[in-house]
């Protein structure tokens, strides 16, 4: 008998993912890519305004253990109806803090399947996989997917010119 | 002197979209179920309405007909999974259609160069020319050219 080729599509091992809603939506994202949770409040004070880019989805950086993040919002990133964010994920190995309604649970996800090829926009970006949860179907978001290289190297284009205005008038006299 | 000519038949299953009929290769086709909850989250692929959920696999659900007759379906009976080429991957993909599908043999006649790209070929039943369809030039996918459509509207979308 022939053995059965493993399904590459497939992850059998458990990861603990964090259901969470933006826009009413629901996603999951592995608990291991973020690396903290904080409410919109606690960012009053440390959130600084930056000019206005082709990155829609960006108009605010937290300064954060000597670095720089980039606050996304979610609503704009996958284009759904505006919701008001309460919380904000600060992700692991990418400058991004994420703009959240609400935390759903933590969970466990057993299966991840890749996105079908069908879906062949943006959206292979996004995502890692989707995942089947209690009777639902729950799309796992890929934590670098929010911001990309090009985003990215316009964001911090941005904040550097920031920075050198900022210089330029603290040193000129009144 | 009689000349035999042998006949290729081939299985095709007819479906139905509205009032007009279709067929794909019988080999394509996977199974005909019943309409199940959709799944949608937010993508780009707006030829994608969401997934289905079927033996514990996520399908992508893809309304051709307004393509194929020009209107979205307002009945939906049955979804016709059928097996759709990524290149050399094979991956299910449901199609919702509006009425019963059928089993026949048939031969196929070849498409023209004239026919649109989701045409692959035409076969002849109950006096009605059908068009055989061709999944990849149909439904969305990476790395492929648009169909062309006298019902397609112009979308970002890219399409075998």
């Amino acid at each position: 008998m022939q053995a059965v080729a493993p399904n590459k599509a497939r992850t059998p091992r458990a990861e603990q993912i964090i259901l969470f809603r933006i826009g009413g939506q629901l996603f999951a994202i592995s608990s291991a890519s973020v690396q903290e949770v904080r409410s919109i409040d606690s960012l009053t004070g440390i959130c600084h305004e930056i000019p206005s880019t082709s990155v829609r989805k960006v108009r605010h950086t937290v300064r954060r253990n000597d670095q720089t993040h980039y606050v996304v919002n979610g609503t704009v990133h996958f284009g759904i109806p505006a919701a008001p964010a309460s919380l904000v994920f600060f992700l692991r190995h990418t400058p991004t803090a994420l703009l959240i309604d609400s935390i759903e649970k933590m969970t466990t996800m057993t299966y991840l399947q890749a996105l079908p090829l069908a879906f062949c926009h943006e959206e292979r970006n996004w995502y890692r996989g989707l995942t089947p949860l209690d009777q639902t179907v729950v799309p796992v978001v890929r934590p670098e997917g929010f911001l990309s290289t090009e985003e990215l190297t316009l964001l911090d284009t941005a904040v550097q010119e920031l920075k050198k205005e900022a210089k330029g008038s603290a040193g000129a006299p009144e | 002197m009689s000349v035999v000519t042998e006949i290729a038949l081939e299985a095709f299953v007819l479906l139905r979209l509205g009032e007009r009929r279709f067929a794909l290769k019988a080999n394509q086709i996977v199974e005909l179920i019943a309409p199940s909850r959709v799944f949608r989250f937010p993508h780009r692929t707006t030829a994608l309405e969401g997934v289905i959920l079927r033996r514990g696999r996520i399908i992508p659900i893809c309304d051709v007909s307004e393509q194929l007759v020009g209107k979205k379906l307002t009945v939906r009976r049955f979804y016709l999974i059928g097996h759709r080429l990524f290149g050399t991957q094979k991956e299910a993909i449901a199609l919702p259609v509006s009425g019963d599908c059928e089993l026949i043999t048939a031969e196929l006649t070849p498409r023209s160069e004239s026919d649109l790209a989701h045409v692959t070929g035409w076969l002849s039943h109950g006096g009605d020319a059908i068009e055989v369809l061709n999944l990849e030039g149909l439904t969305p996918g990476p790395l492929a050219t648009r169909a062309v459509s006298p019902f397609s509207h112009p979308v970002a979308e890219v399409r075998a």
